[in-house]
């Protein structure tokens, strides 16, 4: 009797693995009754990676659109920098922005899967304008998430009346990742909030007809941070609200990035998105929904990379065959392949796992940290197999790898998502009996 | 053999060089009241345009497994003709039709999602691609007894008829055809718009009809047998030649003067 209370080695080290295997399908295998999407065939067996007819169909318009409408101005906005608004406005006629906009509100309410395949397929033309295109819904998730029915009226309603922009301005000059350390303050005086502070990084920053506002309303410095920030829905045209200068960056030139000043702005209380003190939750709520989108944009990048370079490996000879059958440059496609190929899958689970309503903070991070690493390498080697070519502005893949960079800091640094990461597991850890 | 839909008076048809549209008037004694039309389209699916073509290594045919299919670009041209007759208010209900295997479904589909109201489907199985033989539209005219405009790169409606601009090998040639009518679309016609998301949305609510050959009593046992396909001949590298007396004699050696 008493032997059977202490497991004896032998049954201790199958208990151990039984649980260990648990933990491990816990973390990747998804339920068992969830399916793709409605309709999706199954097998029966619960995961599938078929696309429906319609988000076939959804691809294929997004993929022309690409190539029919970004690909030929890219390297303009790029030399120029100029906002690609008559593109911008052609997506919006098409329905391929503001897709998760709920149906109320005039939206299409698209899932994160079918957003994140449009977004991938309108990257593969130029993430600088896929990211002014991006910002639209990073700026709208806090009020899709959090707003009332008026709010979400108000203000999403008229992003599918005209093609407007939107912002999330939560970056300051002096706090990226430290989000609990923004300095931007609102202090009730009435029914009203008197907004001071200043943002920086703030894409579409200056094309935005309303912005997202993350501001602290606690005075008390010891207050935690999941109480000390509201967020605000601040009108551009409100007096006060002053956006800087375009900033000119590295790559996603088409992008309009820049410094926004609030200067003693009046915001009615009637803008206070869920309560006061909720900010913080709610911008970080907003990035498990956005960050599988970053995640699709630079897998996008990525495949353009691949086959930019692989086209030019079968056109250009070296030694006297093709540079392609080469083992060199044949291996470095490989590899491009296996991180673009992963990169997708990651984005897709992340993606996946949230239309199903469960948390997916644990798949956002690894798409996004991933996603981004892999952009990089590929747009680098993409270059490489270019060689001096692929060093000079005449050809695509220089813009590639100057438009990979800010996928490892913005929508959250490579580091932040490897805490991000290593917190979700070692909790999950904690949880689980060795 | 092509089959005859009953819509009692057909007045117009416009297709693309292969395929056929139909537009329907209400009453041929309305003959100014041209809103009551209805256009009849014919979509193929056919292999993209953009895929390079192999043939099967018994040379029956050409390898179609596995290869992308999409609605052929004239069919495209043709829906959008049809578009903006109806955004002109010149048609009333536009109907997509296509004959061929379960796939041309989707074909229907992406017709309804630029703008069609519904869809007919004629199962036909068996192979079909597009053999550029610029033949359907002239053979539904002559079934019909109908008038034809074929090549066509204009459209313009002028009181109870049609005028239509022809691209021919010599120019351009003006026609003036009544309804009702086969139209065939060249390719300066128009160009076609995207489908919207919404309207790729609300496409699936839109209505496919399904039929079989049998059920309009339409025999499809084939008159013609494909004998063989074969790749063109590879060319030949040329010569290049110092001087046009060496140019000549080289000529005349090959017997090719």
């Amino acid at each position: 009797m008493a032997s059977r209370l202490i497991p004896s080695a032998g049954q201790y080290l199958r208990l151990a693995n039984r649980l260990r295997q648990h933990v491990r399908t816990k973390a990747t295998a998804p339920s068992p009754a969830a399916t793709t999407s409605e309709g999706a065939p199954s097998g029966g067996r619960g995961y599938s990676f078929e696309l429906t007819d319609e988000q076939r169909e959804f691809q294929d318009l997004a993929r022309k659109f690409a190539r029919e409408e970004i690909i030929p101005v890219a390297p303009h906005h790029d030399k120029t920098g100029e906002y690609p608004v008559p593109v911008l406005k052609k997506a919006w006629e098409l329905g391929l922005m503001n897709g998760h906009i709920p149906a109320d509100c005039g939206g299409m309410d698209l899932g994160i899967f079918d957003t994140c395949m449009i977004t991938e397929e309108l990257a593969y033309g130029c993430t600088g304008i896929q990211t002014a295109i991006e910002a639209n819904s990073l700026g709208q998730m806090p009020v899709i998430i959090a707003g009332n029915a008026e709010q979400k009226k108000k203000y999403l309603g008229r992003m599918t009346e005209e093609p407007l922009m939107c912002a999330y301005g939560v970056t300051e000059p002096g706090a990226g990742s430290d989000v609990a350390g923004i300095k931007t303050k609102a202090v009730k005086k009435g029914d009203e909030y008197i907004l001071n502070g200043q943002k920086m990084w703030i894409t579409n920053g200056g094309h935005a007809n309303w912005y997202f506002v993350l501001a602290r309303t606690s005075d008390d410095p010891k207050m935690p941070a999941g109480k000390a920030f509201t967020g605000f829905i601040v009108d551009r045209d409100w007096e006060g609200v002053t956006p800087g200068r375009k900033e000119w960056n590295m790559g996603q030139r088409a992008s309009d990035t820049r410094g926004i000043t609030f200067e003693d702005v009046r915001v009615p209380a009637e803008n206070v998105l869920g309560a006061e003190g909720v900010g913080f939750k709610i911008a970080m709520g907003a990035f498990d929904k956005t960050r599988p989108p970053v995640a699709a944009g630079a897998t996008g990048l990525a495949q353009r990379a691949l086959d930019e370079a692989t086209k030019y490996s079968l056109e250009r000879k070296t030694m006297g065959k093709y540079i392609a059958e080469h083992q060199a440059v044949a291996f470095m496609l490989a590899e491009m392949a296996i991180m673009v190929e992963t990169s997708r899958l990651l984005t897709q689970r992340s993606a996946w796992e949230i239309d199903q309503g469960r948390r997916n903070t644990y798949f956002a991070s690894i798409a996004k940290a991933y996603a981004g690493d892999a952009a990089n390498k590929c747009a680098t080697d993409a270059v490489q197999i270019f060689g001096g070519n692929g060093f000079n502005s005449d050809y695509p893949v220089e813009k590639l790898m100057r438009d990979a960079k800010i996928y490892q800091i913005y929508e959250g640094t490579a580091q932040i998502q490897r805490l991000i990461i290593s917190r979700e597991m070692l909790a999950k850890a904690k949880q689980t009996q060795w | 053999m092509w089959p005859i839909f009953d819509y009692g008076r057909f007045v117009s048809i416009i297709s693309s060089s292969d395929v056929y549209g139909v537009v329907w008037m209400r009453s041929l004694a309305q003959l100014h009241k041209m809103a009551n039309l209805r256009v009849l389209v014919g979509v193929k699916r056919v292999i993209d345009y953009a895929v390079k073509i192999r043939v099967k290594p018994d040379n029956s045919g050409v390898v179609t497994d596995g290869v992308k299919h999409s609605m052929n670009p004239f069919c495209e041209i043709a829906m959008e003709e049809a578009v903006r007759l109806k955004e002109k208010k010149l048609a009333k209900e536009i109907i997509a039709v296509s004959c061929g295997p379960a796939q041309a479904q989707e074909t229907i589909r992406t017709a309804l999602a630029m703008g069609a109201d519904r869809g007919i489907h004629v199962e036909v199985t068996g192979k079909s691609i597009d053999g550029d033989n610029n033949q359907t539209g002239q053979m539904t005219a002559a079934l019909l007894d109908w008038p034809q405009a074929t090549f066509a790169s204009e459209v313009t409606k002028e009181n109870d008829h049609l005028k239509v601009v022809r691209e021919i090998d010599g120019g351009l040639e003006t026609v003036k055809v009544t309804l009702p009518a086969v139209i065939t679309a060249d390719l300066r016609l128009n160009e076609p718009r995207y489908a919207t998301l919404p309207n790729i949305m609300k496409a699936k609510k839109k209505k496919i009809a399904k039929h079989k050959a049998a059920d309009f009593g339409v025999d499809l046992t084939p008159t013609l047998e494909v004998v063989g396909v074969e790749d063109p001949p590879v060319r030949q590298a040329g010569q290049k030649v110092e001087s046009t007396e060496e140019l000549v004699a080289k000529l005349k050696d090959s017997g090719v003067v």
